[in-house]
């Protein structure tokens, strides 16, 4: 049967969520043996829930080197995992380390890389969207083995498999490719829910004006309770907030149950990223603003008059 | 400061195989590319000598059409990529501090001569364009493995800079994949970087955060949007851009033939996705906030 991979990123011992979206839908794929591959310190322990949602087998290693050093003992490991085992399809999660190394591995296996795919449709055929999400393409690969990269949010994760069957991955990692390395991490802090995990999401975009003014963001998120602050590419390239909190195509995708977009024009870049929201509200200025295309409510009129009114109106209606 | 010439990417008359001169053992072999004789660039030492990709592509700011499976480009406004101008003034920058030179690549048709012209206004001091019609289509592997034999051809790099991802096709991958065909360490997604003696250190962004990541050189980096303000291109520099030495190669100038280019990715269809439909838009005549938080509470979240 043919083997579909999915490399799942292991950070501080926790397994990427769009890994594990990516095994639910590759289970569901017909005729395929579903495996994973987990490079870095806590891959072992991850194996278990990547058994879960799918791996009949995860090839492990937890050595520092694939933490340590961008992307080229991460190749060179998977690399040769692949020229022993000949998976038909390696799905990777489109994120920082995985694009990285999916890249070089095109180079090394000299097969075609597919990007931003949001659907597995078989083992040769993936889609993407264009445009903002209007239009949907379909893209047959051909070679082995196929490389996709997969957006995150595109399935939802669900327990469902079994048990994993670990194989210790003991790959020699050459000098030469230990040369980019990490020095420091640094996490953003952050309060409240994620913002890919909150059930309501506000946004702000350019037409706030000023980054002092995402304050009122923050207050209405503390208002609504339980509720994340996101922001537009051009917001977060200006300096006013961390890029942890862009929101889009680059960025992250969220799909809460309403968005609330303050001052956002709707650029493409950023409609791919919030367009699964179940329920839509923007306020801006600009009737003619493309977001208004897509909201459930759109209120045409100035976001920083409106965001102190919608605080107390939320407060009074919580009591 | 000191830039040993030795740490820079070698090409021996047997092939392009990549190695620090230092440590001839540790040659990375070069993938795919034939011996040839090479036009080596005489850079001074203690200056740095800098290739920056740059992409031709439809103007973001006008709406995208398909043309029959590809986006259309025939007829459509190009520019420079704006993401690739972070890339080109990371260049310049590191130019002006350590000196050297700032050569521009680019893949494409013979009109993607203007988004060179473009970064060679800002600054650059050459170009290199690479067009052949066995590469309309194109995908990343395809690009990566072009763009690698024209670096190659044209001279010994410390650095390559790209930008993270196009705005057209934002695959994303491409400058990974040249990273590996031109067997270098990379350092992506960068939000600042500082070159040091023999090293280049950047702030890598990540999903909650950011990494500072560090590689001798020579290496590739890419540069996030905002990693600098990219400069405007005055009037002189403008005129100067007409003068500058433009290479315009073809796959066979390169070496590769169009074999080495076949794309293994074909568009099967293309569909409509299930629009979402506008829904009430009105104009705030004071009562826009309670309209929002009737809304609210009617989603539950209130």
């Amino acid at each position: 049967m043919p083997k579909v991979w999915v490399f799942a990123e292991v950070h501080n011992g926790k397994v990427d969520s769009t890994a594990l979206e990516i095994l639910t839908k590759a289970r569901d794929l017909p005729g395929a043996e579903v495996e994973a591959v987990a490079l870095g310190p806590g891959a072992t322990d991850a194996a278990k829930q990547l058994g879960e949602h799918g791996a009949g087998s995860v090839y492990a290693s937890d050595d520092d080197v694939y933490g340590d050093f961008i992307a080229q003992p991460a190749t060179e490991a998977l690399y040769q995992l692949i020229t022993e085992h000949s998976p038909e399809l390696v799905l990777f999660a489109a994120n920082y380390d995985s694009r990285d190394i999916a890249g070089r591995l095109s180079a090394k296996t000299g097969s075609t890389l597919m990007s931003n795919a949001s659907e597995i449709s078989d083992l040769d055929t993936a889609q993407h969207a264009m445009f903002g999400g209007n239009t949907l393409v379909d893209v047959k690969l051909e070679g082995s083995p196929k490389l996709v990269l997969v957006r995150p949010k595109s399935f939802e994760a669900t327990p469902g498999g079994g048990e994993a069957n670990v194989v210790a991955v003991d790959v020699a990692i050459d000098d030469e490719l230990k040369k980019a390395k990490r020095l420091e991490r640094h996490e953003e802090e952050t309060t409240g829910p994620k913002l890919e995990e909150a059930p309501v999401v506000i946004s702000g975009g350019r037409g706030l004006q000023e980054a002092g003014n995402f304050e009122l963001l923050d207050q209405l998120a503390a208002s609504i309770g339980n509720t994340a602050v996101g922001a537009t590419r051009a917001v977060v390239d200006s300096g006013w907030v961390p890029y942890a909190m862009q929101i889009g195509q680059t960025g992250t995708t969220v799909k809460p149950s309403v968005y609330l977009a303050f001052g956002v024009s709707g650029a493409t870049q950023h409609i791919v990223g919030m367009k699964g929201a179940k329920k839509i509200v923007a306020i801006n200025k600009d009737e003619e603003a493309p977001i208004f295309q897509i909201a459930d409510l759109g209120i045409v009129g100035d976001a920083l008059k409106i965001l102190p009114q919608l605080i107390e109106e939320v407060k009074s209606r919580k009591g | 400061m000191e830039w040993p010439t030795t740490r820079r990417l070698h090409r021996d008359d047997s092939g392009y195989s990549a190695c620090y001169c230092k440590h001839p053992k540790r040659a990375v072999s070069a993938q795919l590319l034939k011996a040839e004789t090479l036009a080596r660039t005489t850079i001074e030492e203690g200056s740095l000598n800098i290739a920056v990709c740059v992409k031709h592509i439809p103007d973001p700011n006008l709406p995208g059409e398909l043309d029959g499976e590809r986006l259309k480009r025939e007829g459509v406004q190009g520019v420079l990529d704006p993401g690739d101008e972070f890339g080109v003034e990371a260049g310049l920058q590191l130019k002006e501090a350590h000196g050297g030179e700032v050569t521009l690549f680019s893949m494409g048709p013979a009109v993607a001569l203007e988004a060179v012209r473009r970064g060679l206004s800002m600054g650059a001091d050459k170009g290199v364009l690479v067009s052949d019609d066995a590469l309309a289509g194109a995908d990343a592997l395809t690009t990566a493995r072009v763009l690698a034999a024209a670096i190659r051809k044209a001279g010994d790099f410390d650095l390559v800079i790209a930008g993270v991802e196009s705005t057209d096709g934002y695959t994303g991958t491409m400058p990974s994949t040249l990273a590996e065909f031109l067997g270098l360490p990379q350092l992506t997604y960068a939000k600042s970087l500082e070159g040091a003696e023999e090293t280049i250190k950047v702030t890598r962004q990540t999903a909650d955060g950011y990494h500072v990541v560090a590689s001798p050189l020579p290496a590739l980096i890419t540069v996030t949007a905002g990693v600098n303000e990219p400069r405007y291109a005055s009037f002189k520099g403008i005129m100067a851009a007409k003068k500058k030495p433009v290479e315009q190669w073809s796959l066979g100038d390169l070496e590769l033939s169009a074999e080495d280019v076949t794309v293994n990715q074909s568009v099967a269809g293309v569909g409509v996705a299930e629009e979402r439909k506008a829904g009430e838009v009105i104009e705030d005549d004071g009562t826009g906030a309670a309209r929002i938080a009737d809304f609210l509470k009617e989603a539950k979240v209130i």
